[in-house]
């Protein structure tokens, strides 16, 4: 049995009492433990959505989430797509707080801010953080909960290339050690290629799947992405347009 | 609502200036002693200037500073204002305390849940309009003439204000936080004390400032109108002799204490909570 099976019939956003838009329509897939599945797709497909269901922010659909062990929606973690870090508390506070009441919380906090390359500037308020570094916090506060699945929109988005190719990197890097089931949202090739193990193509809205392409490596080494790159290019290409 | 939002984030906005001073001997401190600077040149040179137009009217009407000290200090030394400024002082505590705690609970109400807000809006609006004395004549027909018809009128006066407040601080409140929140199980407690609290903080601030400035005020008429002690029931006597140097006395030692509270508890308290903004 897989880890989670996701089924969404349909999903609608009301735009007023008499107009309704659906995102997504017939949209079915699995996860098994131990995968980083990407969902590529055009912006506005629903991808956001989809990820906000599994995390049960959404609930408003018809279908059904399914996880093998029911205990495993307790374990989620999210990296949204702003960091969302609460201002008033500093990196350390921000990665310790959803460890309350573990008692190993701050050795915990310490060591993923360490892991992320921000044990400087544990102390300093996100406010004072650059993005990049507000990215890494964030990325620090979902492994330091030791999810059992890792949902991420966009993480990236919004950095410079360089910053970017930096996070995508360590994200990679902790990725390889850590082996958590991971659902990552993007409309880039070459994001999806680095990093999936399975890429899941949606349609533009209303959104189904188009495409469900298993990569051979995990982005190892810079000649994997590159063959992943050019596989998911003549996978997709006639199938959907990612602009 | 768009005045109290915007009161709301002036406050937040200007406040944390005090508070940037990376480094000791940085800009922000020369500021902060340039503007101490200035403040007591300002109260200086109003003194100067009533000292002056006193000394040219020559009047029992308007006293001078050094005639209005001199009652203060004899008034204290026979112990009679800190008397009846500790009894102002204790309805002034109780009455914002009240306002404010149910004024909270009131506004967070009303700014989580739309359909309380719809229904009791028009309660809002009627309250904010109903004048003070009308308040304040109601509660002494209906409780008597005794120091819980006085707290409750101060306070129902505060109330739809505070209310207000908190009602737009709670709907101006980021839904990302609480959804990071959920995703992370923090429990209700949590949610409030770290994710709603500091998102209210400014808006708590601009109510107890406002409130601690309405109150007293309205604790004074109160007083006039029916107790027999206080600062007001002070002022009403005073005016009956036309003594107005006593008046004066009376009036400037109370706005030094609201000051002093001002200055010592709300100012500090609203810097701390604002020690994060960058």
């Amino acid at each position: 049995m897989s880890a989670v099976e996701v089924r969404i019939g349909r999903k609608t956003f009301s735009q007023n009492s008499r107009q309704s838009h659906t995102a997504i329509s017939g949209v079915s897939f699995a996860l098994d433990e131990g995968e980083f599945v990407c969902l590529l797709g055009p912006s506005g497909s629903g991808k956001t959505t989809t990820l906000n269901i599994v995390a049960g922010l959404d609930t408003d659909f018809e279908g059904e989430v399914r996880f093998s062990d029911p205990q495993a929606r307790d374990g989620l973690a999210y990296v949204f797509q702003t960091p969302r870090l609460l201002p008033w508390r500093t990196l350390f506070e921000n990665v310790s707080l959803p460890l309350k009441g573990n008692p190993d919380a701050d050795s915990i906090a310490r060591s993923w801010l360490r892991r992320v390359g921000l044990q400087e500037f544990e102390h300093i308020f996100p406010g004072q953080a650059s993005l990049g570094m507000q990215r890494r916090a964030a990325l620090a506060r979902a492994f330091a909960t030791n999810p059992t699945m890792l949902l991420m929109d966009e993480p990236f988005v919004s950095l410079d290339e360089r910053s970017a190719a930096e996070v995508r990197e360590l994200l990679a890097e902790i990725w390889r050690t850590e082996r958590v089931l991971t659902l990552f949202v993007t409309h880039d090739i070459d994001e999806a290629s680095q990093l999936a193990t399975r890429v899941l193509v949606y349609s533009k809205a209303p959104a189904k799947i188009v495409a469900d392409i298993p990569l051979s490596a995990k982005g190892n080494a810079a000649g994997d992405a590159l063959r992943n790159a050019a596989l998911l290019r003549g996978k997709i290409e006639n199938l959907v347009s990612l602009s | 609502m768009v005045l109290f939002s915007k009161l709301a984030v002036d406050e937040a906005e200007s406040l944390p200036l005090s508070s940037q001073a990376p480094t000791p001997g940085s800009r922000s401190i020369v500021n902060r002693h340039g503007r101490t600077g200035l403040l007591i040149l300002s109260i200086a040179a109003f003194i100067l200037v009533w000292a002056v137009v006193a000394f040219i009217a020559q009047s029992r009407a308007l006293p001078g500073p050094l005639a209005v000290l001199d009652r203060a200090i004899a008034e204290a030394a026979s112990g009679q204002l800190f008397y009846h400024m500790g009894v102002t002082l204790a309805r002034v505590a109780a009455s914002f305390v009240i306002a404010m705690a149910a004024g909270s609970v009131i506004g967070i109400a009303m700014g989580r849940h739309k359909t309380l807000d719809l229904f009791f809006d028009s309660w809002l609006i009627l309250f904010l309009n109903l004048p003070a004395l009308i308040t304040i004549i109601l509660c002494f027909v209906w409780f008597g003439l005794n120091e819980a018809a006085a707290v409750t009128a101060v306070a129902l006066n505060k109330i739809p204000n505070v209310a207000v407040t908190l009602r737009e601080g709670t709907q101006a409140m980021s839904r990302e936080y609480d959804e990071m929140a959920q995703v992370y199980r923090f429990s209700r407690w949590t949610t409030f004390r770290e994710v709603h609290l500091p998102q209210l903080a400014p808006y708590f601030a601009v109510a107890a400032r406002s409130g601690l400035a309405i109150v007293w005020k309205i604790v004074l008429v109160v007083e006039l109108l029916g107790l027999s002690n206080g600062v007001g029931f002070q002022l009403n006597t005073f005016f009956q002799l036309f003594d107005v140097a006593s008046i004066l006395a009376y009036a400037l030692s109370f706005i030094a204490v609201i000051l002093f509270v001002e200055a010592v508890f709300l100012g500090p308290w609203q810097r701390a909570a604002n020690r994060w903004r960058a």
